[in-house]
């Protein structure tokens, strides 16, 4: 495998006696875009900080592009376009300006055709000459996306790209990220969840500091679980139903939910869909639904960032991370 | 350089475009203007002596005010983010913010009292030696103290604290004459002297350019803009 874009091994943060990362290790592959999930606090924006160059870890190595963040900051900051939580922008300064700006300091060559990409990118062509200060929450958040894709980065960081957006302007920022990459590595931040499934080829869940969970988003719902489950209803209920089911190879349990369905869990990874059908078709039970039962990612992200010891979910997600904190 | 100027450029339009450059400029000139024409009606001597040694008072209160904003407003807007995580070294900010502070304080205040030199040039026979050393010495001293704000920009993220921090300090260097002839001689006495900034301004009023006189405004900025780029550095590990 090619070296990772993004390559952080064990990092951690303090501030003082909080800890704000645990041991934290992750990759990001060339063209991935990288969800973070996490509440408040988690230690979203700390990640990004460090990546950024913003802050030195306490503890552990990141490295963007083969460089250290640390040591070849300088290095690793040409490479990146960064959107902080909070977006930087003069207020006093027009759009125009505020991107000759920004492509200055980054040493773009031929600025006037890389501040007119960036503002056909973001959409905001037509305020060019507008004062910052006068523009809404929309575009701002815009015209600090354009910053950081001015000088097309090879690592997009984005923290919480489309707070304050509306719908519309999501959609398009969601397109963008998406049209993004590919060609540039985008790594992003949200707690909107479906902001998640739908731009992110992969999630990573962080809460109190540390990596909970790590998959595609559309795979952690199984993985959560331990299990995949099926969902089946059928027309004539038979008490034997969950006994016959649970001869079929892979069937690890078969729980009755009401009279007449039933929730099947089955081996991780694998589609037992065609062998319940047969079978139920076979002894004619009357199939009205069979469907694989996912977890969406709400209550993903609740299961895991919610303190339940008993949940089997947490287990499972902990056999990733050590337990030491 | 070029990332300095970058960061100059800013500044400089930034300024512009904010009432608070016009408005230093038109007091600093009202102010200096004044004393200049009663200064000059009194002693009737084609001199800009009186007139520059009354400055470093009215500087003393009016350089903090350029400088306030220039660290602390970054920090409060969240642009020092920006800044500190563009390819930029961030000595090359302190720098790039100094200068461009330094170049309006050249254009906007000082560079409109040579109106002075011409009325005096016009209506008597100026000796120009004094004249050309006034205005390396006011420049020097106006680099001191506009680095020192820019010092006391980094130690805040309120502009006004930022500003007051400024006049304090540079009032404390201001008397440190008086407090240096209270101590006596010895040790004390003789950094206190050193430090005091009248001391060195007014040998450049009286035409005389000395090394120690250059190299204390010089060692000044240096010092200030050092600790600046520290206290930003340590920023990031808050």
């Amino acid at each position: 495998m090619a070296e990772a874009m993004i390559d952080v091994q064990n990092l951690t943060k303090d501030y003082g006696t909080y800890l704000a990362l645990r041991d934290v290790s992750f990759e990001v592959q060339k063209g991935e875009v990288l969800g973070f999930l996490g509440p408040n606090g988690a230690g979203k924006t700390t990640t990004m900080r460090i990546l950024t160059g913003y802050m030195p870890p306490s503890g552990g190595t990141a490295r963007v592009a083969g460089y250290d963040v640390f040591a070849d900051s300088m290095e690793v900051r040409k490479r990146i376009g960064y959107l902080p939580e909070t977006v930087p922008l003069y207020p006093e300064m027009s759009v125009w300006d505020y991107l000759d700006f920004t492509a200055r300091l980054r040493g773009v060559s031929n600025r006037d055709d890389a501040i007119e990409r960036a503002m056909d990118l973001t959409n905001i062509a037509d305020r060019a000459d507008t004062l910052i200060g006068k523009l809404s929450k929309g575009y701002r958040q815009r015209v600090g996306l354009a910053q950081a894709i001015v000088h097309e980065p090879e690592v997009l960081i984005l923290d919480e790209p489309t707070i304050g957006l509306d719908p519309k302007q999501i959609i398009e920022v969601r397109h963008l990220i998406k049209s993004l990459a590919g060609e540039h590595t985008v790594i992003l931040s949200t707690h909107i969840l479906p902001e998640v499934s739908q731009v992110c080829s992969r999630v990573l869940i962080i809460n109190q500091g540390k990596i909970v969970a790590e998959d595609a988003p559309d795979r952690l719902s199984a993985r959560v679980r331990g299990a995949e489950h099926i969902y089946l209803q059928v027309a004539q209920p038979k008490p034997e139903i969950p006994t016959e089911l649970e001869k079929l190879k892979g069937v690890l349990g078969v729980k009755t939910k009401e009279p007449g369905t039933y929730e099947i869990e089955t081996n991780l990874g694998a589609d037992h869909r065609a062998e319940i059908a047969a079978m139920a078709v076979q002894r004619g039970w009357g199939v009205l639904e069979l469907r694989p039962v996912g977890l969406s990612l709400e209550e993903i992200f609740l299961e895991l960032t919610t303190e339940e010891d008993s949940s089997p979910a947490k287990d499972d997600a902990d056999e990733e991370e050590s337990e030491e904190a | 350089m070029r990332n300095v100027w970058t960061i100059t450029w800013r500044e400089l339009n930034s300024y512009f475009v904010s009432p608070i450059a016009y408005i230093v400029s038109a007091a600093f000139l009202l102010i200096s203007g004044v004393l200049f024409s009663l200064i000059l009606t009194s002693t009737m001597d084609a001199s800009l002596n009186g007139t520059f040694s009354n400055i470093t008072f009215i500087l003393i209160l009016i350089a903090p005010i350029l400088t306030m904003k220039l660290l602390a407003e970054e920090q409060r807007m969240g642009t020092l983010e920006l800044l500190l995580t563009s390819p930029v070294h961030d000595w090359q900010v302190v720098v790039g913010k100094f200068l461009g502070s330094l170049i309006l304080f050249a254009v906007m205040l000082l560079a409109p009292t040579l109106l002075y030199v011409v009325l005096l040039a016009a209506f008597g026979t100026p000796d120009y030696g004094p004249i050309i050393s006034s205005y390396l010495g006011v420049l020097l001293l106006g680099g001191a103290f506009l680095s020192i704000g820019v010092l006391a920009s980094s130690l805040t993220q309120n502009q006004v604290v930022a500003g007051f921090l400024g006049i304090v300090i540079l009032l404390l260097m201001w008397i440190a004459d008086a407090l240096s002839r209270i101590v006596g001689g010895g040790a004390v006495g003789d950094a206190l002297t050193y430090l005091a900034i009248t001391q060195h301004y007014n040998d450049f009023l009286s035409g005389v350019i000395a090394t120690q006189n250059v190299i204390y405004p010089l060692s000044v900025i240096v010092v200030s803009l050092f600790i600046a780029t520290q206290v930003l550095q340590t920023r990031r590990w808050r």
